[in-house]
């Protein structure tokens, strides 16, 4: 899928190994993937099939025990912390748990401060700040005047997560890594949620990663689906071949296993496992 | 009309905070649920769905209080009873529930089997360690769980296996009904399947009589209960059959819950997810009238002047709680 953009992110043979000896746990196997500009892509699995550690990796959290990624077109470097830091102005995560990404002791405020600092605004006034950061809160429907002098935790957890979408959107990063970012949510804000990422896709050009095990959303969200299992890619292409057409046996079991509304869904084919 | 297992009338509870606050979390519920039949309730986190599922049981401890209203269990009036025999009597021989994070349920230093032990020496003490290892094993074998599991520890169980371990241990007793509270939520979906899967068998095989399902996720709901109940800030604001509520929802806010559906199906990319804004009121000084007027699109003055709005009944065991009749409503979906 080229929307005649060049590549943004780009993999080749990602390898991570946890653990050494016979703990040694193989978690994400020779993925090779190649995401474009403005890309909206999903990587879906089940528990364990190693799409977390995947998002890890290409966020450089943690190291590649093989295996090389290309970040607009040069190969990454990270091995300095002011190279991170570069890096992590580009790359930008929003995670599971809202409540444990927020530093407890940090007020608002500051949060959203600091976003602006990372981004060269050191020389901005203070009148002009507010007006980024009451911009953020506008793009997420929330009201700044109302969240200053707060702490993270006396937010729901569905205003948390849209709060990290308002830091994106301060930020303005390339890319923007979504790890499971509504499982913690009821669907109604989960609908609020997806449209505050579409929209940042639409009017900020944002490339969206979505680490997901709802293959509905993924269907719903993404141009480009990727299927993992066990470490290992088994099959991707656009949402409507990969999730109205699959060819693997193991996506067509994961499809199925999802509920639905127009067509049915079999139980007598489930088999009990015995782990 | 079949015979009806656990009647709910008019049951009202509220938790009591720190603060002598009172918040009303079930606001006069009325359910029914018949033998044969699951029901499930439906609705977006804090409508007091959880609250409800431990009112049911008659069981009340703090901060959750009973303000009235009454419960009757296969015929026999249970609010009246005494705490201690319904926790003795009633709980886990006749009604069982499955907490939300079930998976926690289960003693981490204890081995099932010395789990299923204490539950059974908690209702039955002269049971023997022989009675109830063989019971176990029949239970585990005939829901399809290894025997092996019996002997392990809960940290060695997957989250799926935990999950079904419980429902298979909160079943041991024979349970008339079982209520299910989010028993799938924290899984992927593989494993969701095989808990829904051991629920129904459970239903079909006649193990138990009748299940209350809950969940926000109406797809799974469909899917599964025969009826559904929408409800909101404490109040059921819709009942039906799973069809007349999930693909003809009447009230404005169980047709703002299926605008955020999201099901991997042809022509789901196209449709706009429309989430409802605003949040549900707080519920320690409900507003009068229809407590979702705030938040609805359709609303008129009339909505919150009213003290409160009743049930509309179309028959058939078909209610919603709005002012407009069904041919208004219909006609205002209808034009957008």
């Amino acid at each position: 899928m080229d929307n005649g953009s060049g590549s943004c992110l780009k993999c080749i043979d990602l390898t991570k190994i946890y653990g050494m000896g016979r703990t040694k746990t193989l978690a994400v196997d020779h993925v090779s993937l190649e995401i474009h500009n403005k890309e909206i892509v999903s990587i879906v699995g089940e528990s364990g099939s190693g799409k977390t550690t995947l998002a890890k990796l290409l966020l450089g959290l943690t190291e590649p025990t093989e295996g090389e990624i290309y970040f607009l077109g040069k190969k990454r470097d990270i091995s300095t912390h002011k190279k991170r830091l570069e890096y992590w102005k580009n790359i930008q995560a929003i995670f599971q748990d809202p409540y444990s990404s927020y530093n407890i002791f940090r007020k608002i405020d500051d949060v959203l401060l600091d976003c602006i600092n990372m981004r060269d605004g050191k020389n901005i006034s203070r009148e002009e700040k507010v007006h980024m950061m009451s911009e953020a809160c506008r793009f997420v429907n929330m009201k700044f005047e109302e969240l200053t002098n707060k702490y993270p935790f006396e937010l729901s957890g569905g205003q948390m997560q849209r709060l990290m979408i308002a830091r994106v959107f301060l930020l303005k990063p390339k890319i923007l890594i979504a790890d499971e970012p509504t499982s913690m949510i009821d669907a109604c804000s989960r609908a609020t949620i997806l449209d505050m990422l579409l929209k940042l896709n639409a009017e900020e050009g944002t490339t969206l990663i979505f680490i997901t095990h709802d293959i509905g959303l993924a269907y719903y969200l993404s141009q480009t689906v990727y299927i993992m299992k066990k470490g290992r890619i088994v099959e991707s292409g656009t949402a409507e071949e990969v999730i109205l057409h699959p060819k693997e046996a193991y996506t067509k079991r994961l499809i199925s296993d999802v509920p639905k509304i127009r067509e049915e869904w079999d139980l007598s084919t489930v088999v009990y496992s015995t782990e | 009309m079949s015979k009806v297992l656990l009647e709910v009338n008019e049951l009202s509870t509220k938790y009591v905070t720190r603060f002598h606050e009172d918040v009303y979390a079930v606001d006069r519920v009325s359910l029914k649920v018949e033998e044969g039949k699951s029901l499930g309730i439906a609705g977006e986190s804090g409508c007091g769905k959880s609250t409800l599922a431990l009112s049911m049981m008659g069981y009340y401890f703090p901060p959750l209080h009973y303000i009235s209203g009454d419960i009757y269990l296969d015929g026999n009036n249970i609010t009246k009873m005494d705490p201690d025999v319904i926790r003795r009597k009633i709980l886990g021989t006749e009604i069982s529930y499955i907490p939300q994070a079930a998976m926690n349920a289960l003693n981490p230093t204890q081995k099932i089997l010395s789990f299923i032990q204490d539950v059974i020496w908690a209702h039955n003490p002269k049971a023997t360690k022989e009675e109830i290892f063989n019971l176990a094993k029949e239970r585990f074998t005939l829901l399809g769980l290894p025997e092996s599991v019996l002997y392990k520890y809960p940290v060695e169980l997957s989250g799926g296996m935990k999950q079904r371990t419980v429902i298979a241990v909160s079943v041991i007793l024979g349970p008339k009904v079982l209520i299910a509270d989010e028993p799938s939520s924290a899984l992927d979906v593989t494993s969701q399947k095989m808990v829904i899967k051991m629920l129904v068998d459970l239903m079909e095989s006649g193990f138990i009589k009748g299940m209350v399902f809950i969940t926000h996720e109406l797809p799974l709901l469909y899917n599964v209960t025969d009826d559904i109940m929408v409800m909101y800030a404490g109040q059921i604001v819709e009942k039906g059959t799973a069809d007349e509520v999930v693909l003809d929802p009447l009230h404005p806010y169980s047709r703002g819950l299926m605008g955020s559906l999201i099901v991997p199906e042809e022509g789901m990319r196209e449709q706009k997810l429309v989430a409802i804004p605003g949040a549900p009121p707080n519920l320690k000084d409900p507003p009068s009238g229809c407590r979702f007027a705030a938040r609805c699109k359709y609303v008129i003055p009339q909505c919150t002047k009213m003290h409160t709005i009743e049930m509309q009944e179309l028959g058939n065991g078909r209610e919603y709680r709005c002012i407009f009749s069904e041919e208004e409503l219909r006609k205002a979906y209808q034009n957008g």
